[in-house]
């Protein structure tokens, strides 16, 4: 079975990319995930807002009590190297680089205009094939508007792609008043690939401390139908890569997003909860099921569901929300 | 000769460079002040910097100065070249091995920061009773006095000590000199080269023991041959004067810089000499030049090398024409003819025939004494009179035994064009720091030489810092402090009002004020005093509001580089663009590491600093302020009022003899006099909402939050913003509570508002405390904390510990310490004192604990309204447990005397109350109290009886009642220096409590690694992360069988911790208490430290249990593991602390495998924890032993 495929010109043996996750932070994990058929893997997000965090922490932990009493004039022995800052991150990048045979994918959360690019420049330079622009961010301000928050994506895209030569995709959130209208000017900014969706850490509340508690849910397969809906309607759209990322757990869901327009799919959640050889199971579950139902290959499957050719354009928009709530509850009351 | 090169540095990395350079082996033990010397050392060991002959030296930290000594004198006889750094009882511990390493021979050169001998005290400050105290060790002594001739004589000292084979002792004064920044010219290493024979080190080499060509040393000898063998090596010590000389020669050839063995300097034709040794001879080498200048004929000798004293030298070195002698001394010897220097003198003028001369002798600078030009002057002028005072001091009032010298303070050398600032910081806000930056900047930028002293606080919390800085075109010999400056400035507005800032500023010269008023408001706000100085002196006054610029730029409290850029942009001390430029170079070299944002908003500060300037007019007239009352109140003591207060107020200096107790025997109760008012922000109890849970009062490291219950009665007299609720626990039915902060010793840490379990329901931010700004709240607060001290405090006898609600009215016997905002260790102190302060001795360790608990001006130890409170006293760092020991025995002795005689009267005294005060258990306050009635009664029946037993007994009644004894200290004692004391002492079955302050790091100097810190961490002397695991003193001390152990971590489970310090004070025999103390030096915030103590029993990383020897004697399983399984990852905790996460920003590779490690051996210590709670074995040892036999319970 052919199940090769392309995502930012790269050519990949299969759809199934490991997205951003904890799981990448260690060598021995990416080279399993290679072994278990990855075709590419997305490292986990390098954070600048992290990096400036840990930097005014060191600085405030060292500084912290000093040249106050005669007897300890400092707490922290005098360090020469100090590596609070990209430097692990890119050290990363070389490794995986030197221990796998398929693209790399860095992964870039920038806080500052200068951060992004700087940042990414040192990414290209580490040898990444591709960079994914994670662009992670909760505006809260109610005096600014949608347009300025749209405009800063596009400023950020722009001048990542304007700075770097290697292929940029941008990971971006839902929530913006059209979608489709973003990802055209993000793809006319550069961005030569998008991830639906980002998720968001939602926060929690303790009932016993009264404490917020941000945690990590890992994703359930309902969570496909967001990225699914919108790269249905995006596919043929507009000139750029999709990857589809979030609540991608089985090989039902992978083939799912391929018709729908993916070029790749991303997994994250079903690694953590089943251990990374589980990519193998459901390489080996999607191409059962493109046998079994006589299919040649995933380029001949992609997008054969989107919006442009699926048989019902209309069940990708919102008047069908009516009726799917009707139909659900006919389905679920059949009395 | 090559060009001069100079640089900016202090004496203390001055001579450590050199010595690093010339030796292959350090060993070291931490101790203030020399402290820097052997950082420096492990610091550019573990950079890879290497010697003079291309090897990275190893440097190893040992367990003490002896441990150090004894691992040098190994190095040295196996052919390595070896150097430490030492002072004090650090030097007063290498003494064994020096007088071997002499007696052998053995060139070496020991580094010493001199600093004053714990007598009537401690003291961290300089002078020379240690370096005396090691004159007849065989070593011989080398004074440098200034920071340039740190490194020189360093130098010289090694080439001396290779070819003469005559160890020597190299030193400068504490602090005065090793931490005085200077100008100094460097030292080539092609110097070095030239200077150190190659030839030496193969003679050295050549002496090792090897079994390659086998010798025996270190024999007992016999009478028969024992004191021909010492005469044997006189010859090299009558060669070593001239090896120095030839070596101070060839020095002089090399740099152009000569010393000779004695340098004079003065009037050739002199007739008044003073002689001495250190820093001070650089006060007496300007005060000579003024004097001369002035006509007189006066000259100063000072004294380089000490030992071998050189007689000859010595007396060919005065000039002929010398009529009166005045010899320093920077110590005391008690009882002697006259101190060390002075005697020597005599004796060679005596054997020279000299005896035309007056010669007399006197100490001066005692722990870092200020010495002055006007004291130098003071002494020569005594020279003058036919019969000068002899043994006289000089520098202080002693209006007991009158040995003082008169003198003019207001006599001043200073030149006019030698520009001096003085600088008042807080030490949190990097004042000092920026001053360091400053005196580089000015040093190396300009041809001025510079100079640069601090004088740092004994308090850690809200540490007052002054800085002193002089720049001028010649040296700067000026070994004291400004008394009289160009330019102040005032670095926390609130000073104003406690310190006289203003009293060096010379007329017209420039104020520099932070402050929040803005122009047109701030002369209001001054107090008048400073409004009259101000007038008065007619400055240039400038201000900004340096914490509101700092705020904006994101760098919270820290105002070092906005001060700096206001210092240079008004001083005129370069042109301004030029000095700008230069603080900008200098902020990205030294914060270019930590990331280019640390850089950013530090040159964002200098930018704003610039904008938010401004110059204020000073009016004609004074304009009204309130007077603003100044603690101590005038219900304080006698003794605070006439003595204490003047050292809180900066005029200790000031005391005469008189005034001080002979014996350093002061009063308890002291530190509520202070009222330093150090927070910004304080905890507000929200009455409504508390639950009255006592954790607050629990953890408040200053004991600054309290709680009562009392008869509601009292509330009559209330003052009327005086908060109560009726109490609401049942065995307080009927009372009322009352949670009261002490707003005036508060340091704000917030501990309290962190541990406090209640949130408000309509607004969950906010708790049963919350912190308000504290200047709003100081008045009526005060009012209300006066009137909750008056409330009666519960006696006793009544009251309940069963838990942390119940035990937290008992009234806290240590309060208002000078500790860290947030120290870890002294809420356990606070509660040991709330449970058993009333029968109290301590034996404290040096370390943090004795600094904050018995550094002068105050002492946080207290007493109840019954009179009774902690006795407290610090012997050594390293004896601790052995003193408290001491204490024992000899108060069981005492109560055994007191029992016999109480027999030998039984039937004089009544029977019954005979019986009863024998046979009482006092296992609790209760008991303790009837007990303390009945003593009280059998007191008044022994005045009736008038035998000398009666009387013996009347002595010595008290000791019926029982004491405890507890031992302090942290973890640098209790796991290295004072282990085998401690391990003794714990051995021996003596019924002595230890309470272990663990901070797993030597706190007070400075975060060196102990045996305690725990792998993985960075510390001192560990800054590749800590290789080894944290030595497990519970499990070996459980080992014994007959000790009650146990770990806590009040932050994770207080009840625990109350249990623990209740069962071990009821357990008849030894215990121990190790106590996780969190440290500033964790790098942690310090308001949520007590999440981390949690976190840190979560992972398993700390282990709370209980050993109680106890329950095997009933044949129960003595371990109690009180932790619950560990619940999250060891890197969970790890990475909330600092000290653990630099070292993944500094070798990540190395972090991720130690910290892989550390998690293994959390689990693999919990397993083998669990067995032992399970099977109650240790190994092939039982844990189940039966209690020992104790031989002095």
């Amino acid at each position: 079975m052919n199940l090769k495929t392309e995502y930012l010109g790269l050519r990949l043996r299969t759809p199934l990319v490991p997205s951003a996750s904890p799981l990448s932070e260690s060598l021995d994990n990416i080279k399993r995930m290679e072994d278990a058929g990855a075709s590419a893997i997305v490292l986990h997000s390098l954070f600048e807002e992290h990096i400036t965090f840990e930097r005014h922490q060191l600085h405030h932990h060292v500084t912290h009590g000093t040249e106050s009493y005669a007897e300890a004039l400092t707490y922290c022995p005098e360090m020469s190297v100090l590596a609070v800052g990209p430097e692990s991150y890119l050290d990363e990048i070389v490794a995986a680089k030197d221990a796998t045979s398929i693209p790399i994918i860095a992964s870039l959360n920038g806080s500052t205009l200068g951060g992004w690019t700087d940042y990414a420049k040192r990414i290209e330079e580490a040898g990444a094939d591709a960079l994914e622009l994670n662009i992670y961010w909760i505006p809260t301000d109610p005096e600014l508007t949608g347009a300025e928050v749209e405009l800063r994506y596009k400023q950020i895209v722009s001048q990542v792609n304007g700075t770097i030569g290697i292929p940029v995709a941008v990971k971006l959130s839902p929530f913006f008043s059209n979608v489709a209208n973003m990802a055209k000017a993000l793809a006319e900014a550069g961005a030569r690939g998008l991830v639906l969706f980002n998720r968001f850490y939602q926060p929690d509340i303790d009932l016993e401390s009264l404490d917020i508690t941000p945690n990590i849910l890992l994703s359930t397969p309902m969570a496909m139908r967001l990225p699914l809906r919108w790269i249905a309607i995006l596919r043929d759209r507009i000139k750029v890569d999709l990857a589809a990322t979030s609540g991608v757990h089985r090989a039902t869901d992978v083939i799912k997003l391929l018709l729908a327009g993916a070029d790749v799919t991303m997994l994250c959640s079903v690694l953590l909860r089943h251990g990374i050889d589980h990519l193998a199971v459901i390489e080996r579950d999607v191409e059962e099921w493109l046998e079994k139902h006589e299919y040649e290959s995933v380029a001949q499957m992609k997008g054969s569901m989107s919006q442009k050719k699926c048989a019902d354009p209309t069940a990708f928009e919102r008047a069908q929300y009516i009726r799917g709530i009707s139909t659900s509850w006919r389905t679920s009351n059949p009395s | 000769m090559t060009t001069k090169k100079f640089e900016m540095i202090d004496a203390n990395e001055a001579a450590a460079r050199v010595a690093y350079q010339l030796n292959e082996v350090i060993a070291l033990f931490p101790i203030t002040p020399a402290s820097p010397m052997g950082e420096s050392a492990d610091a550019w060991s573990a950079a890879g910097v290497k010697n003079l002959w291309g090897t990275v030296p190893a440097v190893i930290e040992m367990q003490s100065e002896g441990g150090a000594a004894g691992a040098i004198h190994g190095a040295l006889q196996t052919g390595a070249l070896s150097t430490t750094f030492t002072a004090s009882q650090g030097l007063l511990l290498m003494i064994p091995n020096m007088y071997k390493i002499a007696g052998e021979l053995t060139p070496f050169v020991l580094h010493v920061a001199a600093r004053s001998i714990a007598a009537h005290a401690l003291s961290i400050f300089g002078d020379h009773s240690d370096v005396m105290a090691a004159r007849m060790t065989g070593f011989a002594l080398l004074s440098a006095a200034s920071v340039q001739e740190a490194p020189d004589l360093t130098l010289i000292a090694h080439a001396a000590t290779l070819e003469s084979r005559i160890p020597f002792l190299l030193f400068f004064d504490g602090f005065r000199t090793s931490h005085e920044i200077g100008k100094i010219e460097s030292l080539e290493p092609e110097t070095l080269r030239v200077m150190i024979k190659e030839d030496w080190v193969r003679e050295h080499r050549a002496r090792a023991l090897s079994p390659d060509h086998p010798v025996i040393r270190g024999t007992a000898q016999n009478p028969d041959v024992f004191f021909q063998a010492r005469e044997a090596g006189n010859r090299f010590y009558q060669a070593c004067p001239g090896i120095v000389q030839r070596a101070m020669d060839r020095f002089a050839e090399l740099t152009g810089r000569q010393y000779h063995l004695f340098d004079y300097h003065g009037a050739v034709d002199a007739e008044r000499v003073v002689v001495l040794m250190g820093s001070g001879c650089e006060a007496a080498h300007e005060t000579v030049d003024f004097l001369n200048e002035q006509q007189e004929k006066v000259g100063v000798l000072k004294v380089r090398l000490f030992r071998p004293f050189d007689s000859q030298s010595f007396v060919a070195a005065l000039p002929p024409t010398v009529k009166a002698i005045a010899v320093l001394d920077r110590t005391k010897e008690p009882g002697s003819a006259g101190e060390p220097l002075y005697l020597d003198c005599v004796s060679a003028l005596q054997e020279a025939g000299r005896t035309d001369l007056r010669i007399v002798g006197g100490r001066y600078g005692l722990s870092s004494k200020e010495f002055t030009p006007a004291m130098v002057k003071g002494v020569l002028d005594n020279l003058k009179n036919s019969s000068p005072k002899n043994h006289f001091t000089v520098g202080i009032h002693d209006d007991v035994t009158q040995t003082s010298l008169e003198y003019d303070a207001s006599f001043s050398v200073e030149k006019a064009d030698v520009f001096r600032a003085v600088f008042y910081g807080l030490g949190s806000d990097g004042t000092v720091g920026a001053n360091k930056e400053s005196i580089k900047i000015i040093g190396e930028n300009t041809d001025n030489y510079a100079q640069a002293y601090f004088v740092y606080d004994s308090k850690k919390a809200g540490a007052m810092t002054i800085s002193h800085l002089r720049f001028g075109p010649r040296p700067v010999r000026s070994t004291y402090l400004i008394s009289s400056a160009n330019f102040v400035g005032c670095h926390q507005p609130g000073f104003l009002e406690r310190y006289s800032v203003l009293d060096p500023l010379l007329p017209h010269g420039t104020f520099l004020l932070n402050t929040p008023f803005g122009p047109d408001e701030l002369w209001t706000h001054l107090p008048e005093t400073v409004q009259e100085q101000l007038i008065a002196k007619r400055p240039r006054f400038f201000a900004i509001d340096a914490h509101q610029v700092a705020h904006n730029a994101g760098m919270g409290g820290r105002i070092n580089t906005i001060m700096q850029t206001c210092f240079f942009a008004i001083s005129g001390v370069l042109p301004r663009e030029e000095a700008i430029s230069a603080i900008k170079e200098s902020i990205r070299k030294t914060y270019g590491k930590k990331g280019p944002e640390i850089v950013q908003m530090n040159l964002n500060a200098v930018d704003q600093t610039l904008t938010n300037l401004f110059e204020v007019a000073i009016p004609d007239q004074v304009s009204l302020r309130a007077k603003v009352e100044q603690p101590p109140s005038n219900t304080a003591p006698a003794f605070v009022r006439n003595v204490l207060a003047q050292m809180i107020a900066g005029r200790g200096d000031e005391l005469p003899v008189s005034a001080l107790p002979v014996d350093g025997t002061f009063p308890t109760s002291t530190s509520r006099w202070e009222k330093r008012n150090l927070a910004p922000d304080v905890p507000v109890w929200d009455s409504d909402i508390c639950i009255q849970c006592g954790k607050c009062v629990l953890v408040c490291p200053h004991a600054v939050i309290r709680s009562k219950v009392y008869e509601p009665s009292f509330l009559k007299s209330a003052p009327a913003s005086f908060k109560s609720r009726e109490a609401r626990f049942p065995e307080w039915k009927g009372l009322h509570y009352t949670l009261q902060v002490s707003v005036e010793d508060c340091t704000g840490c917030g501990i309290c508002v962190d541990v406090c379990p209640v949130r408000n329901k309509t607004e969950t931010r906010l708790k049963a405390i919350n912190m308000q700004p504290q200047p709003e709240l100081v008045e009526t607060e005060r009012q209300n904390w006066d009137f909750f001290s008056a409330l009666p405090d519960r006696e006793r006898q009544y009251l309940s510990f069963e838990n942390v609600r119940a035990m937290q009215v008992a009234q806290p016997l240590f309060e208002f310490s000078g500790a860290c905002a947030g120290c870890g260790e002294t809420p356990y102190i606070k509660l040991l004192t709330q449970l058993f302060g009333d029968r109290l001795l301590i034996a404290n360790a040096t370390g943090c604990s004795s600094i904050y608990g018995g550094n002068l001006p105050t002492t946080p130890y207290s007493t109840g309204i019954d009179g009774y409170g902690p006795a407290w006293s610090n012997s050594l760092f390293e004896d601790a447990a052995e003193f408290g020991m001491g204490f024992r025995v000899s108060l069981n002795k005492q109560r055994e005397f007191a029992a016999e005689l109480l027999q030998k009267l039984n039937g004089r005294v009544n029977e019954a109350l005979v019986q009863e005060i024998l046979v009482t258990d006092q296992k609790d306050a209760a008991g303790v109290f009837s007990q303390r009635e009945r003593v009280a009664e059998l007191k008044r029946q022994l005045l009736t009886i008038g035998t000398d037993d009666a009387r013996r007994l009347l002595l010595l009644a008290d000791t019926l009642v029982r004491k405890s004894v507890w031992v302090i200290g942290g973890d640098g004692w209790g796991y290295d220096i004072g282990y085998g004391g401690l391990d003794h002492v714990l051995a021996s079955g003596c019924n002595v409590k230890v309470l272990l302050l663990d901070t797993e790091v030597y706190s007070n100097t400075g975060g060196q690694c102990s045996k305690a810190t725990p792998l993985g961490a960075v510390a001192k002397f560990a800054s590749g992360g800590k290789r080894v695991a944290k030595k497990d003193l519970g499990l070996i001390t459980m080992s014994y069988g007959n000790v009650y152990v146990a770990c806590v971590a009040m932050g994770a489970k207080d009840e625990h911790t109350l249990k623990s310090f209740l069962e071990a004070e009821a357990y008849d025999g030894p215990a121990l208490i190790i106590a996780y103390s969190h440290c500033i030096a964790h790098g942690i915030n310090m308001t949520t430290a007590m999440q981390n103590q949690k976190a840190a029993v979560q992972s398993g990383q700390w282990l709370l249990y209980r050993y109680n020897p106890e329950l095997a004697a009933k044949g129960e399983n003595p371990l109690h593991i009180d932790s619950a399984p560990p619940k999250i990852p060891v890197a969970d905790y790890l990475k909330l602390e600092n000290r653990f996460r630099m070292l993944s920003n500094s070798k990540p590779e190395d972090a991720k495998h130690l910290f892989q490690q550390a998690q293994e051996n959390v689990t693999a210590r919990w397993q083998l924890y669990q067995r032992l709670a399970r099977n109650g074995s240790i190994g092939g040892a039982s844990l189940a032993t039966p209690v020992n036999e104790k031989v002095t319970k």
